[in-house]
């Protein structure tokens, strides 16, 4: 059980790196002057939709928690209303820490509202495939000594290196560096990188 | 321009921006253009060295300034320095001196008729001025005078006060136009009496930053006009030429080339040749040979290897070729084969001048390495003594006991002193440059070498227990592994994190940037702790009520018992969770809950009052908003309210008089900042004439020492009486609404807010966040330091000298006194920090019924100042020769030497009230 449980872990996850791979490489046949670093709006945008797909997609196929006793179609059409709800509560969520981090109130409001929307793809869209709209689970799944599989437990390291990524990418804001919002990248950049190994690490201890 | 009977007009704006005579912008230096167009004007763009309150010495002696001379400058002795000045008095030139008196301290004795203007009062613009103007008319007219010097400082006053976007600014400028055409025309009409040209020389010392300030290095900063006037330069019509960028040094060497002086002999500047392009060319030649010569001179007492360097190389080859020119010139031979040569020669003397004087400025200052070894040794020393002695310091005795008598140690020590007198006496006797530590008195140096081995004998012997210790440690596995909070490990990162950003300049220069994003981690960590605690019992209460409750009681017990103390062996997590979160019902709760986004709120308020650093210092904020002229009546209303809210936060914990006092105290704040016209009162429609303040600014310093005065007595009555806690606590909040009341009136009107927010902060974090979860010293002290910090950048502080307030020290002088001068601009600066460090005073001894927190408190904030500063020291040390030494490093080691001197004074206080508390 755990074995499988394993394998489809490692799976999923490099898919998910496949699909942010995928989001640099595709959209270059399609778009013209499309580069990561000119056209990084909608770089995000693609990124965010092909995180969500995927994430979707290997929810439907896995189902880590095969648990929805009640199937019927009104329930499912709730939850999903609120998981939707969750995640857009979530993008403002970040976007009003974005601001609050010193992000400028009016000018650059896309960027910053962009930037919210990829890291709620990268946090909020697992917890809530995983977890779905429960608030007190994920309280529970991110506090100490809260995790109960090895499911959770991998949600939970991605989760928290994607925020320190995030938290990192913001250090070198101050660096002579010409265009800021570039960091916003480089935040994506750091924030992936430092999930790889973490979830390579949460799958090999397991 | 020949000789010596030329006599200069030299009028000089301080402040003046490089654009004034430039065309794109001057719409206001109207007569500047019609000059440069009459081809009597050499039109440059100087560039300055990076100073602060820049004195004149750079311009008249054309050396370059040391940045040491930031901290001389501000009260200026006599100079003594070879310079243009002392060569003109020398040569018996009748010099007239008006405006800013630094000169009249610079020069004591070489003006026949002076009249200096302090220049401390930043918020006068006028005065300044018409002192120097009103002289002006009766001064041309005499003309027995061979050197008149201006210094107009109204410029620069603007800036300082309102910026360099200012309607202020353009009347200003009119008005130097105006006087520069007085001048001019005053000065063409004796022309025609004397047939000997004047010049007329008009420069700025220094250019003004984004935000009116100076003292950086940043472009605005260093560039500023030089415009030279005469009616011996010869252009030809339809010769337009761009304004040139030339140093600031060369001034000096040109105009004693001018005025047929020798060149002061620390000059590094070369000759403006289009000065003396009218000469005949053997003249021009002379003229290059002499400067050629003072440089190569100097060069050579600088440069051991002064032959190798190209600039003398190419020195003596047009010396060579000077000769020969000279020769053919002898012998009538007036071809053209005399004026290539010549031509060739001037080229190659220019050549090698620039490459003089290049390889001169490049001169690194020479390091002083033994006294920094010696510095850097004692600090380190005393750091490695702090880590050491942490575990024992934060156990519950909070001792910091150094075991130094020893007999072994006692060895130790007599060798250490021997081997570093030895050390001591080789060094300086084989020393060729100065040196700071060999020229003090055996006796200090002897005390500095014992203190060095004396401390490190006591790291030996913490080091020795320290290892004993580890070895009972490991023999006894009982010993319960501390876990660590996320908090405290978000506390531990980000001091690392702060301390390894020190080693970039860019970090430097945007250091607030590093605080605000701490103290807003800090905050959201906060956050998660509070919602974990509550949200978390709202499940599991329910089930297991009475069980919950009796182990609140016997958690809260026990964490009476313990020593509020230590970040490293408190056991978190479960028994964190049962604080006294629940015991709290709902609007408080939700208060709470509240807490950390109205603190991050107010931060990012604050964060938009003042831009500061250097990449983003330009941006609009809230405090240009309003400081403009525009919005009087905004910053009245705003300042009034602050002062309100100020009073409400302040008042509740204190007794009745200085109740009073405080309120009247604040009362006067705000007249003082309508008497120098900040503020207006509602009732004042016209703005009636601006005094200093000085009744109104006195009036309130009488309030603030009376109420610190109550404070102490409090304080020492606890002391003597010894009976009632509650007498102490009020004593030290006196002590702390007293520091409020200074800082209310120090700080500038749009600042208030700062000191609001803070005090807001200071409360809701008191009421919702320490009480309720119940941290324990050591974490309130780290937060109170992150705190602190931010709030010193808030303030509109930077890690650049040009920030400093200097006009809050001069509250309430009529002169410039220095002792209170630079206490009260000390503690306007550092006002954040400082009353962060009294708050935790005041919380600590009121909050925690543990004797030990304020010792423990004492230790970590020691021990937290002192590691990024020693770190800091070791950084410098090895980056000496980076290429923003001077412009970045250097004033972050000036800041930071100041702020372990106040944290010294802080930790002093801390622990005279640690000793009233063991007595009591």
């Amino acid at each position: 059980m755990k074995d499988t449980d394993i394998k489809r872990l490692l799976y999923t996850h490099l898919l998910c790196i496949f699909s942010i791979i995928l989001s640099i490489c595709i959209p270059s046949f399609f778009l013209e002057n499309f580069s990561i670093l000119e056209t990084h709006l909608t770089w995000l945008c693609i990124c965010s939709v092909f995180v969500t797909a995927v994430n979707l997609v290997l929810y439907l196929i896995v189902k880590p928690n095969a648990s929805s006793k009640r199937s019927s179609i009104s329930y499912k059409v709730t939850r999903f209303l609120k998981c939707c709800i969750y995640f857009l509560m979530s993008c403002f969520f970040f976007h009003v820490i974005f601001v609050l981090y010193g992000a400028p109130l009016i000018e650059l409001v896309l960027e910053t509202f962009l930037f919210a929307v990829i890291l709620s793809t990268f946090t909020t869209v697992p917890c809530l495939c995983l977890l779905g709209p429960n608030i007190k689970a994920w309280l529970r799944v991110f506090s100490r000594n809260g995790v109960t599989s090895i499911w959770e437990n991998s949600l939970q390291i991605t989760t928290i290196s994607s925020f320190i990524g995030t938290w990192l990418g913001a250090f070198p804001i101050p660096l002579d560096w010409e265009r800021p919002w570039q960091m916003a990248i480089e935040r994506k950049k750091m924030c992936r990188s430092f999930c790889v190994p973490g979830m390579v690490l949460g799958t090999v201890t397991q | 321009m020949s000789g010596s009977r030329a006599s200069i007009g030299h009028s000089m704006l301080r402040g003046i921006p490089a654009e004034y005579g430039d065309q794109a912008t001057s719409s206001s230096s109207s007569l500047c253009r019609a000059l440069r167009h009459s081809q009597k004007a050499r039109n440059y763009c100087s560039q300055g060295h990076n100073n602060h309150r820049k004195t004149p010495k750079a311009l008249m002696t054309g050396s370059l300034p040391g940045f040491i001379d930031v901290v001389r400058n501000l009260n200026s002795p006599e100079l003594l320095e070879d310079n243009v000045i002392s060569q003109a008095k020398a040569a018996g030139k009748r010099i007239i001196f008006y405006g800013d008196e630094t000169w009249v301290k610079l020069f004591p004795k070489h003006f026949v008729e002076y009249d200096g203007t302090t220049s401390f009062f930043v918020s006068d613009y006028t005065e300044v001025d018409d002192n120097v103007t009103r002289h002006l008319d009766k001064v041309l007219k005499r003309g027995d005078w061979d050197m008149l010097i201006l210094h107009y400082l109204g410029l620069d006053h603007i800036g300082h006060v309102s910026g360099p976007s200012s309607p202020l600014i353009g009347h200003k400028l009119r008005e130097m136009d105006s006087i520069l055409m007085k001048i001019h025309t005053s000065l063409l009409s004796e022309e025609r009496e004397t047939l000997v040209p004047n010049l007329l020389v008009l420069c700025g010392d220094h250019g003004m930053s984004e935000t009116g300030g100076h003292g950086a290095s940043s472009m605005e900063e260093l560039n500023t006009a030089l415009i030279l006037i005469s009616s011996a330069f010869e252009r030809k019509p339809g010769d337009i030429r761009r304004p040139k960028h030339v140093q600031q040094t060369d001034l000096a060497a040109t105009l004693a080339i001018g005025l047929g002086l020798p060149i002061p002999g620390n000059s590094v500047g070369s000759l403006l040749f289009p000065t003396v392009e009218g000469r005949p060319v053997r003249e021009q030649l002379r003229f290059l040979h002499l400067n050629a010569v003072q440089l190569s001179k100097l060069l050579q007492e600088n440069v051991p290897s002064y032959e190798k360097e190209p600039g003398f190389e190419q020195f003596k080859m047009s010396e060579r070729l000077h000769g020969n020119w000279i020769r053919l010139y002898l012998e009538e031979n007036n071809s053209e084969v005399l004026f290539n040569l010549g031509a060739k020669v001037r080229r190659q003397y220019l050549d090698a001048l620039r490459t003089l004087s290049l390889s001169l400025s490049r001169q690194v200052a020479q390091y002083d390495i033994y006294s920094m070894l010696v510095g850097t040794v004692v600090v380190l020393e005393v750091l490695s003594l702090l880590l050491l002695s942490i575990p024992e310091a934060l156990s519950n005795k909070a001792e910091l006991e150094v075991p130094l008598w020893s007999p072994v140690f006692s060895l130790l020590f007599y060798l250490t002193l021997l081997v570093l007198s030895a050390l001591h006496v080789i060094v300086c006797t084989s020393a060729e440059s100065s040196c700071y530590f060999c020229g003090l008195s055996w006796l200090t140096a002897g005390g500095v070498m014992v203190l060095v081995s004396a401390l490190l004998c006591a790291v030996v012997s913490a080091l020795a227990k320290t290892f004993g210790d580890g070895k009972f440690l490991s023999k006894n596995p009982a010993h319960p592994k501390p876990r660590w909070s996320e908090l405290d490990v978000l506390i531990l990162l980000g001091t690392m994190g702060h301390v390894l950003s020190l080693g970039a300049s860019s970090f430097i220069e945007e250091e607030h940037q590093t605080w605000y994003f701490l103290i807003n981690t800090l905050c959201l960590a906060l956050c998660h702790e509070i919602y974990r605690n509550c949200l978390l019992r709202d499940d599991s209460e329910p089930q297991q009520c009475p069980h919950v409750e009796e182990e609140f009681i016997r958690t809260a017990a026990a964490l009476q018992d313990r020593s509020t103390g230590c970040d490293t062996l408190e056991p978190h997590g479960v028994s964190r969770s049962l604080t006294s979160l629940d015991t709290l019902r709902g609007y408080e709760k939700w208060m709470v809950l509240a807490s950390p986004w109205v603190i991050l709120t107010c931060c990012r308020l604050l964060r938009s009052l003042n831009q500061t650093g250097v990449q983003w210092a330009h941006r609009p904020d809230l405090g240009h908003w309003l400081t403009s002229s525009d919005h009087k009546a905004e910053l009245s209303v705003l300042t009034a309210l602050s002062l309100i809210v100020i009073f409400a936060l302040v008042q509740r914990k204190c007794s009745l008089t200085s109740k009073v006092a405080l309120a009247l105290g604040l009362l006067g704040v705000y007249c003082y900042r309508a008497a120098i016209g900040n503020v207006l009162f509602p009732w004042q429609r016209d703005s009636k004439d601006i005094s200093k303040g000085v009744i109104e600014a006195r009036f309130v310093h009488v309030f603030v020492l009376g109420i610190l005065f109550t404070g102490t007595k409090d304080l020492l009555k606890s002391q003597v009486i010894a009976t009632d806690v509650t007498i102490k606590t009020v004593g030290l909040w006196e002590i702390y609404s007293g520091l409020v009341l200074l800082a209310a009136l120090l700080f500038r009107p749009h600042n208030l807010p700062v000191l609001v927010f803070s005090l807001l902060i200071q409360t809701i974090m008191t009421k919702f966040i320490w009480k309720p979860l119940r941290h324990d010293a050591a974490e309130i002290t780290i937060m109170h330091y992150w705190f602190g910090q931010a709030f010193f950048y808030f303030q509109g502080n930077s890690n650049n000298i040009a920030t400093v307030d200097i006009s809050a020290g001069f509250v309430g002088l009529d002169t410039y006194i220095e002792v209170p001068a630079v206490f009260l601009t000390a503690f306007a600066t550092f006002a954040g920090p400082v009353l962060w460090a009294s708050h935790l005073v005041s919380f600590l001894s009121s909050e925690t019924s543990s004797g030990s927190a304020l010792s423990h408190a004492c230790f970590c904030y020691a021990l937290i100042c002192s590691f990024p500063v020693s770190a800091y020291i070791i950084l410098v040390t090895s980056l000496r020769y980076h290429l923003f030494i001077w412009s970045v490093f250097s004033p972050k080691l000036l800041y930071e030497g100041m702020h372990i001197l106040i944290t010294a004074a802080i930790c002093v206080f801390f622990t005279a009230m640690d000793q009233t508390n063991t007595k009591s």
